[in-house]
């Protein structure tokens, strides 16, 4: 590599790129910065100061109230239980048809994949799906936040994708050792994709946990939904929560209004800040690996 | 399907009746000796079929007055009726003109963002300086729609948001950035250059790594300067890029968040936030109109696979590959 010769013109936008680039970065997490810090600061500090990311005095008084109601924790349950179970099946589900559609050999193979590819290009909209799921008896339940988002058309390419790049020669000595196609699938193909089930775990769970959509389409029962739905009711749809709030329960506890609502926003973005390192690592790979052509 | 051919001039030369007991014989085992990778295919093929497949046969009644107690075998048909009323309803183009508007300026002013935003970040010269950076830009692109309204709600309220504290210092008085129909557009491009812009470097960047790096020093040797580099080395390299991406967004045209409009609509501002996938909701979900809704949704679809057919052949005619 030849040495770049800098100008002072050139140098002079270097060190320009350099802090523009640096604010960009810094004014896109500052939202979140204050969520975090307002969720744990007082009432008072709050209403007194109108932008900080240190707060005085430490409190957690927002997080206290939050965990003496059933709501919040009801909903958290609903949300860890949905994504949990729902990447499962995300996973067997994308997995175990990747794999088939992977087979060359296969008998309609092509036909298989069209109808995957078409229903990327055209769907039956919201309406039509959502009857489908009326009819099959899933409003109101939890499946209804699973079923529908089994299998992602663009996941499930880019999985087909990987397994046909893996080596013939592996299949064909297991084969020579008596393996079956399932056998074959299970002991050398899935351990071998371990790198690729936790991108595509990841993929999954954060979708899930992000679904706002399903919810508001297919629960309508208070007790079911999901914390990103309790989130839109008390910071959306009610200013006047707290009045609800004060209506909630016997023991009521004095909620702290504006922390309160800051600290529900963070709980319901901490699960994805935790795994954000892995993220953000198999993120960019999983979009590497979708932009090879299958 | 190339195994099928493969069996068919398999040499047989016995008479034709023959040759199809033979075909189908060995259609039988294929699908026997295959069976675990069938069964392994079922999970999903049923997701398909249900989820996907058994919705656009539901699209049928666009053209009934279905009701949920006839079923879609007994509801009255009546043919284009539903698509006649709510082209001459006046919702139509408002709708229209809605989501035209997001399109466009969606394509003015998110669409360039993470090309020019990737082509900073590729002039950056300290790799850690550069990766600190992307880490800080890819965080709200993992956040959902309600996250993202919730602290918008949060910084634009008029009861102490952080913005209108800013603004009634300078201006004098609040804004009601919430509830005022000429602010719902700005807040909605707002956020999605907020959210979006880091993450789409992404797929730009790859594109700038994969440039060889013997085509900038052959540049630097005919005294090409660093501008003269980027017009001539980096973006011809994100040119294909650019274009599939674009074929893509003009394929989505119509296309506008429905959760993120949904999230920021409200009654004083549900004039200009009204889109078709919106109204569909409101109008299909919350009231129940059924066959009128999946008409316009039906037509939405059949508008936006013209779209995406039509700017491929463009993108082809016009020398690129596009995307089938």
């Amino acid at each position: 590599m030849l040495k770049m010769h800098n100008t002072p013109a050139g140098r002079v936008f270097d060190v320009f790129n350099t802090i523009v680039l640096g604010l960009i970065g810094i004014v896109t997490v500052l939202p979140f910065l204050y969520i975090v810090a307002g969720s744990f600061a007082t009432e008072a500090e709050l209403t007194r100061r109108s932008f900080f990311i240190f707060p005085e005095t430490f409190s957690l008084e927002a997080y206290k109230y939050i965990f003496s109601t059933d709501t919040f924790i009801r909903s958290l349950m609903v949300s860890i239980g949905v994504t949990s179970v729902g990447t499962l099946i995300c996973l067997f589900c994308t997995f175990s048809m990747a794999y088939p559609l992977s087979r060359k050999h296969l008998m309609g193979r092509n036909f298989f994949i069209n109808l995957v590819v078409f229903s990327m290009l055209f769907s039956g909209g919201m309406i039509p799906t959502y009857l489908v799921v009326k009819s099959l008896g899933l409003l109101d339940s939890y499946w209804s936040l699973i079923l529908p988002l089994a299998i992602n058309p663009f996941n499930l390419i880019i999985v087909k994708t990987f397994f046909q790049n893996i080596p013939i020669e592996l299949e064909e000595a297991a084969k020579m050792d008596g393996a079956t196609e399932f056998g074959i699938f299970w002991r050398i193909m899935l351990p071998l994709s371990k790198p690729v089930l936790a991108t595509f775990a990841l993929f999954y769970a954060v979708a899930i946990w992000n679904d706002f959509f399903s919810a508001l389409l297919y629960i309508s029962d208070g007790t079911k939904w999901p914390v990103q739905v309790l989130l839109q009711q008390i910071i959306i749809l009610s200013q006047s929560m707290t009045n609800d709030a004060a209506s909630m329960g016997a023991n009521f506890v004095e909620p702290p209004d504006q922390s309160l609502k800051l600290a529900v926003v963070v709980i319901a973005t901490l699960p994805i800040l935790i795994i954000y390192p892995f993220l953000q690592k198999h993120f960019a790979k999983g979009m590497m690996l979708g932009s090879v052509k299958g | 399907m190339a195994g099928t051919k493969t069996e068919m001039v398999k040499p047989e030369y016995s008479v034709p009746s023959t040759i199809k007991t033979k075909k189908q014989i060995t259609w039988m085992q294929r699908l026997k000796k295959d069976k675990w990778l069938y069964l392994l295919l079922l999970p999903g093929l049923l997701y398909f079929l249900i989820f996907k497949y058994l919705p656009m046969w539901g699209i049928v009644i666009a053209f009934q007055n279905y009701s949920p107690f006839l079923g879609v075998l007994g509801s009255e048909w009546v043919g284009f009726e539903h698509f006649k009323n709510f082209f001459q309803n006046p919702d139509f183009f408002r709708l229209l003109r809605n989501t035209f508007t997001f399109a466009v300026l969606d394509l003015v002013f998110f669409f360039p963002a993470p090309i020019i935003l990737a082509l900073l970040l590729n002039e950056l010269r300290s790799q850690l300086y550069k990766r600190t950076v992307q880490t800080l830009i890819y965080v709200p692109h993992f956040m959902s729609w309600v996250i993202i309204a919730s602290i918008t709600y949060i910084f634009f309220t008029t009861s102490g948001g952080v913005v209108n504290e800013i603004v009634s210092y300078f201006y004098g008085k609040e804004i009601n950035f919430l509830s005022a129909p000429e602010w719902f557009r700005p807040l909605i491009m707002g956020q999605i250059i907020w959210k979006e812009t880091g993450w789409g470097t992404v797929i730009f960047l790859a594109a700038l790594a994969s440039v060889d790096q013997e085509l900038y020093d052959a540049a630097i040797v005919d005294g090409a300067g660093r501008f003269r580099r980027l017009w001539h080395v980096t973006l011809p390299a994100v040119r294909s890029t650019i274009i599939v991406l674009l074929i893509l967004r003009l394929g989505n045209f119509l296309d506008t968040g429905f959760q993120q409009i949904y999230l920021m609509t409200n009654s004083l501002n549900r004039d200009v936030a009204d889109v078709f996938d919106t109204y569909v909701y409101f109008v299909g979900v919350t009231q129940g109109a059924y066959s009128y809704s999946t008409a316009v949704g039906l037509f939405k679809a059949v508008v936006g696979i013209i779209l995406v057919l039509g700017a491929n052949r463009l993108a082809k005619k016009m020398g690129q590959d596009g995307i089938f």
